[in-house]
């Protein structure tokens, strides 16, 4: 089975995010940038697939500060290649990455064998224009499915069947045939951990194999207004104080409500 | 010909969802300021029974598309790209959910119209549509124009009141040949959700956890609240990813859609997708060491705070307020 993995870092979101000066974009300069989260997932499935029918898990990514690290632990928890497009992406839409992925998977026929199965996160918390599976599966005239949180492969029939998310628990099962593409919402095990020993040995061992791709003349982002955070706390009381003050506020909050 | 807005309707095993009546509402909004024609989308097997309720709505277009009983979003792009043939619109809106995921950027990429994933406003500024777009699970907003009032938008559940969407009026309907198109993906069956040990969305209180509590061995900090509250633990989807509590506690865009009496939001952050399924609680109160944390933006108690650390003197306090009556 060859499968293809794709990655993407974002802001990493427990940390401060601040507007820089042009007021459309962040300020890259104290950002903290990390794996998209559902990519991690992907990257999980991937590997899970590789574990139980064999094959070549390749994950692909865009230059971006802090890559090489995740691109690196990836390699450690077990995939087989990192390809790393060289270039200044910052600002890179889903659907003209998708042009650019799609082109370089088209130009490298043996990574796009009859057997391919490409994974990547369903969504990106940086998403504006769209999300890469879907544009990417339209590129390449795959089959598409978003949201899954489940893959059950039949290598006979050349199938997948894959679980995907609705709402309120309810889940929906679909088979979709091979090559395809999938958007992964979680993998079905949390994503694995790998000890920074295991990372630093693949850093000795294994390459990333960096592809000069040019930027393209647009990259396809909405003509963005402005850019700002939103009011904090225009709603909430907050209640300050040492905690065991707190903990008696929020008591007296609850019983005068008559929930305590 | 003539353009109008088109909203397309989302139904889920036979009944329409609040989200089809938001966008109904701001899509009448939007309308009346333009002076466009607004027409409301029906796809889907046996949806034609629906079209009474999209009375706000100056018509509906019921599809009639045979793959289209839970349908796959190149059956849905493939299906609007031939109603827009047929009749042309400038302003499409799509439900932000998890069945529509995908359906704009292929839609986009075959009509060439411009798509906006996560809006939760939209206004009309001197004649043009200004959409505002949380990004970042809901840390930043932007603020989009869209050139000549043209673009596919997806708009977040729960960012409109769908009243206004609602109408007793009985629109006209038109049934609209849109092929049958061929779907790579065929859907085989519908999983119901695992019969949970509690049904979170009938408890008065809940006490939800976050990735902000850290490890497995803490939640019984959140068990012991919650018995002191008379309510249940539930949980953001990282804490249920994890395999640290069932998928039927989950709260959220994927999970379940809560409105309890008290909402105790611990170690969350507050991202959309969640927010979506706990805003419509009486009490919300939050506790998250960051205060900039979007959590604050939809609660009325916040506390800005180590979790960890009021969990139990909170849980402490209430025992002895019962203690002494
Ligand atoms: C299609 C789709 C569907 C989704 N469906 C859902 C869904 O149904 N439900 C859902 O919840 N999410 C859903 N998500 C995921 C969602 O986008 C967020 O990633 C998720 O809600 C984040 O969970 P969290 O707040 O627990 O974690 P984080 O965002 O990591 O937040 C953790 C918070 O804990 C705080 N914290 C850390 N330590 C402490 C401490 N000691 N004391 C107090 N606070 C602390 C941090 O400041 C932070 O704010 C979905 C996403 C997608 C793309």
């Amino acid at each position: 089975m060859n499968i293809i993995t794709c990655l993407k870092m974002v802001p990493d979101v427990v940390e401060e995010l601040e507007v820089g000066p042009d007021g459309k974009s962040l300020d890259t300069q104290w950002l903290r940038l990390r794996l998209s989260e559902p990519d991690e997932h992907a990257l999980e499935q991937s590997l899970l697939l590789k574990e139980k029918h064999g094959g070549k898990v390749t994950v692909l990514a865009f230059e971006a500060p802090e890559l090489e690290e995740a691109l690196f632990t990836a390699l450690a928890k077990g995939a087989d290649r990192a390809i790393k497009f060289t270039g200044d992406f910052s600002g890179l839409g889903g659907p003209v990455a998708a042009q650019i992925l799609s082109s370089f998977l088209r130009s490298n026929p043996q990574l796009l064998t009859a057997d391919t199965l490409i994974l990547t996160g369903s969504q990106a918390i940086d998403d504006l224009e769209g999300e890469l599976s879907p544009c990417l599966a339209e590129k390449l005239g795959f089959p598409f499915i978003g949201v899954v949180t489940g893959i059950e492969f039949d290598p006979e029939r050349k199938k997948a069947v894959v679980l995907k998310e609705f709402a309120g628990g309810l889940r929906g099962e679909f088979e979709v045939p091979i090559p395809a593409v999938l958007g992964i919402q979680a993998a079905e095990k949390p994503p694995r951990y790998v000890p920074v020993a295991k990372v630093r040995s693949a850093m000795k061992s294994m390459k990333i194999e960096p592809r000069e791709v040019p930027r393209p003349d647009s990259l396809g982002r909405l003509p963005v207004e402005q850019l700002y955070k939103p009011e904090v706390a225009g709603m909430a009381e907050m209640i300050e104080g040492s905690p065991s003050e707190i903990a008696g506020r929020l008591v007296e909050i609850l019983s005068k409500r008559a929930l305590a | 010909m003539k353009t109008g807005i088109l909203v397309i309707a989302e139904q889920l095993r036979g009944k329409l969802t609040d989200t089809t009546f938001e966008m109904l509402g701001i899509g009448r909004e939007i309308a009346t300021v333009l002076e466009l024609p607004l027409h409301a989308v029906l796809l889907g097997k046996g949806s034609a029974s629906l079209f009474s309720q999209l009375g706000a709505a100056d018509s509906v277009f019921v599809l009639d598309g045979a793959s289209l009983e839970m349908p796959t979003a190149d059956a849905i792009a493939a299906s609007i790209t031939n109603l827009l043939n047929k009749k042309p619109a400038t302003l499409i809106l799509i439900p932000g959910t998890n069945i529509f995921l995908g359906v704009g950027p292929i839609l986009s990429g075959r009509t060439e119209m411009p798509f906006v994933n996560f809006c939760k406003d939209l206004q009309i500024k001197d004649h043009a549509a200004i959409l505002t777009c949380q990004l970042f699970g809901g840390k930043i907003f932007a603020d989009i124009r869209l050139p000549e009032n043209r673009g596919i938008v997806s708009i977040y559940p729960g960012s409109f009141s769908p009243e206004p969407g609602r109408s007793g009026r009985v629109p006209p309907v038109e049934t609209i040949e849109v092929g049958r198109e061929e779907t790579k993906v065929t859907f085989k069956r519908f999983i119901e959700p695992e019969a949970g040990d509690v049904n979170i969305t009938q408890q008065d209180v809940l006490v939800a956890v976050g990735r902000g509590i850290q490890s497995q061995d803490n939640l019984h900090l959140a068990e012991e609240l919650a018995t002191a509250l008379g309510g249940a633990v539930c949980a953001s989807r990282p804490v249920i990813d994890q395999g640290w509590l069932p998928l039927s506690r989950q709260v959220g865009k994927s999970g379940m859609i809560v409105k309890p009496k008290l909402y105790l939001a611990l170690g969350i952050s507050g991202a959309p997708e969640h927010t979506e399924g706990m805003k419509g609680a009486q009490l919300i109160i939050s506790i998250n060491t960051d205060p900039k944390a979007p959590i604050f933006n939809v609660s009325h108690y916040g506390v800005c705070q180590d979790v960890l650390e009021i969990l139990p003197l909170l849980t402490e306090e209430l025992k002895t307020q019962k203690v002494r009556g």
